[in-house]
């Protein structure tokens, strides 16, 4: 009698892990913190669970060209998704744009005015995402290049490998400034601490975030996923980070 | 030519990162080591784990803490700057500091070792034939611990070389100041430039091999004649 329950019960666990599936993502270190907020959601709404390994697009993209198991990458430019797709890795005519990355400069010293200390030169360190690894160091040095700063604030720069370590340098507050993922310093719109700058878009070229399916046949519940992560629901946290979205932009675009 | 100038002055920074390490531990460690084979205060134990910390420390927990003390609210951070000399994160200067920590067990063991090893016995013997403490030193435990020094130094230096998880966590990969060998390969990796990591991964390769090939060599030879000698 008792003997039968359990069967029973282990047919019915069975049944339910056939259909839910453990999805592991890929996402770039400067998308953490709204991955975490939409595989939550994600879990919510399926029966699926997330599972999300950070890391620079660079290792991650290394770790994909040597077939680590993920289902999704994430990248935080266009170039490392569209290297996979030729290198046959990603699923073909998966890629999408998730979002477009909002750049400030930001001091954990809340009582200076991070625009004038940059324009004045009064620091001693600027930090800022390594430009060869990073797309938010390349479009860092963009704002440099713009405003007449490159040149002399290159003897000051420290690199972060990518823009988690970027924030750490000035979170400790040893560099007095640094340029971060604006979804790094808000929460719910809000500056969580310090001070920042957000810097205008028309400065740097819009840092275009792709992802892209994994495998010749993804399965159903990463297909779901990459579907969940381009509704209203998701593009809502999105914005709410800081981010834009691509439809956001291509209303603002004349 | 394979290698670039970036990738050549890594090599160069690299080196330079590990002769002055090496030489300040070789300072440092020493009487620490001294002191540890001799003391038999209750502080023996405390110390020498304090010591082998790193040996069983992920890089990332001794780089964190030390980025949190060299920043300006940090205990390190204060001291250097009422001493006037700015802040050590970002600099070649903290590097040093971080990889004095970090490689500290590998230069302070081994000496601790073959102090002990020696005993008590010949700086008696030396005492009753009048030598001073500092005399003793010189002549009685440098030369008996000399291959226990010489490992140490091989291995501070080695160690110095490979380092990377504490470097990347303080150093700001500055070109010339901070960016070491091990920072600059993983840089190449990161950017998929695997040809431009595969010459500086494969020339680190056979250099620690070859290091660590000479230093098994030597200890083989030594402990072979020492074997000898007591036999005879």
């Amino acid at each position: 009698m008792i003997k039968s329950h359990y069967l029973l019960l282990l047919a019915c666990l069975l049944s339910a892990t056939v259909r839910a599936e453990t999805l592991t993502i890929a996402v770039a270190s400067n998308f953490a913190k709204p991955m975490s907020e939409i595989a939550r959601a994600f879990e919510k709404e399926s029966n699926h669970s997330v599972r999300v390994a950070f890391g620079s697009s660079g290792k991650l993209a290394a770790q994909l060209l040597q077939g680590a198991p993920f289902h999704m990458f994430f990248s935080a430019d266009q170039d490392k998704p569209e290297l996979l797709l030729k290198r046959g890795i990603a699923t073909s005519g998966s890629s999408f744009t998730y979002a477009l990355g909002g750049l400030a400069l930001w001091s954990s010293d809340p009582t200076i005015d991070p625009e004038r200390v940059l324009r004045e030169g009064s620091f001693t360190k600027i930090a800022l995402a390594n430009p060869r690894l990073a797309p938010y160091g390349i479009a860092a040095t963009e704002v440099l290049l713009n405003l007449a700063l490159l040149e002399a604030s290159k003897p000051r720069w420290v690199l972060g490998e990518n823009i988690a370590q970027t924030y750490q340098f000035v979170e400790s507050g040893n560099a007095e400034l640094g340029f971060v993922a604006t979804s790094q310093i808000m929460e719910n719109g809000k500056l969580i601490k310090g001070a920042s700058w957000p810097v205008p878009q028309n400065l740097h070229n819009p840092i275009r975030q792709d992802a892209v399916l994994i495998g010749k046949q993804p399965s159903r519940a990463a297909r779901e996923f990459a579907a969940f992560v381009r509704g209203a629901e998701v593009t809502n946290i999105i914005e709410r980070y800081g981010y834009q979205t691509v439809e956001a932009d291509s209303r603002a675009a004349p | 030519m394979i290698l670039t100038d970036a990738d050549l002055q890594a090599i160069g920074l690299t080196l330079r990162l590990a002769s002055t390490v090496t030489v300040l531990l070789l300072l440092l460690g020493t009487p620490l080591a001294w002191w540890l084979a001799r003391t038999s205060s209750w502080l023996k134990a405390p110390i020498g784990a304090l010591v082998a910390l790193p040996l069983v420390l992920p890089p990332t927990v001794l780089g964190f803490y030390l980025l949190v003390a060299m920043g300006p609210n940090g205990p390190l951070g204060q001291l250097t700057q009422s001493l006037g000399l700015g802040s050590l994160a970002f600099s070649f200067w903290g590097l040093v500091v971080g990889s004095i920590f970090y490689s500290l067990p590998f230069v302070v063991q081994p000496i601790q070792n073959s102090i002990e090893a020696m005993g008590a016995r010949p700086l008696e013997i030396a005492a009753t034939l009048g030598a001073g403490p500092i005399d003793r030193f010189f002549t009685v435990v440098v030369p008996l611990a000399k291959g226990g020094i010489i490992t140490a130094a091989v291995l501070g230096f080695a160690h110095t070389i490979g380092e990377f998880g504490v470097v990347l966590m303080i150093g700001g990969n500055i070109p010339g100041e901070t960016r070491v060998l091990s920072v600059q390969i993983y840089d190449h990796v990161e950017a998929l430039e695997y040809g431009r990591a595969h010459w500086l991964a494969a020339g680190m390769l056979v250099f620690s091999f070859l290091t660590l090939l000479t230093l098994y060599v030597f200890q083989g030879r030594k402990r072979r004649s020492n074997a000898l000698s007591f036999g005879g």
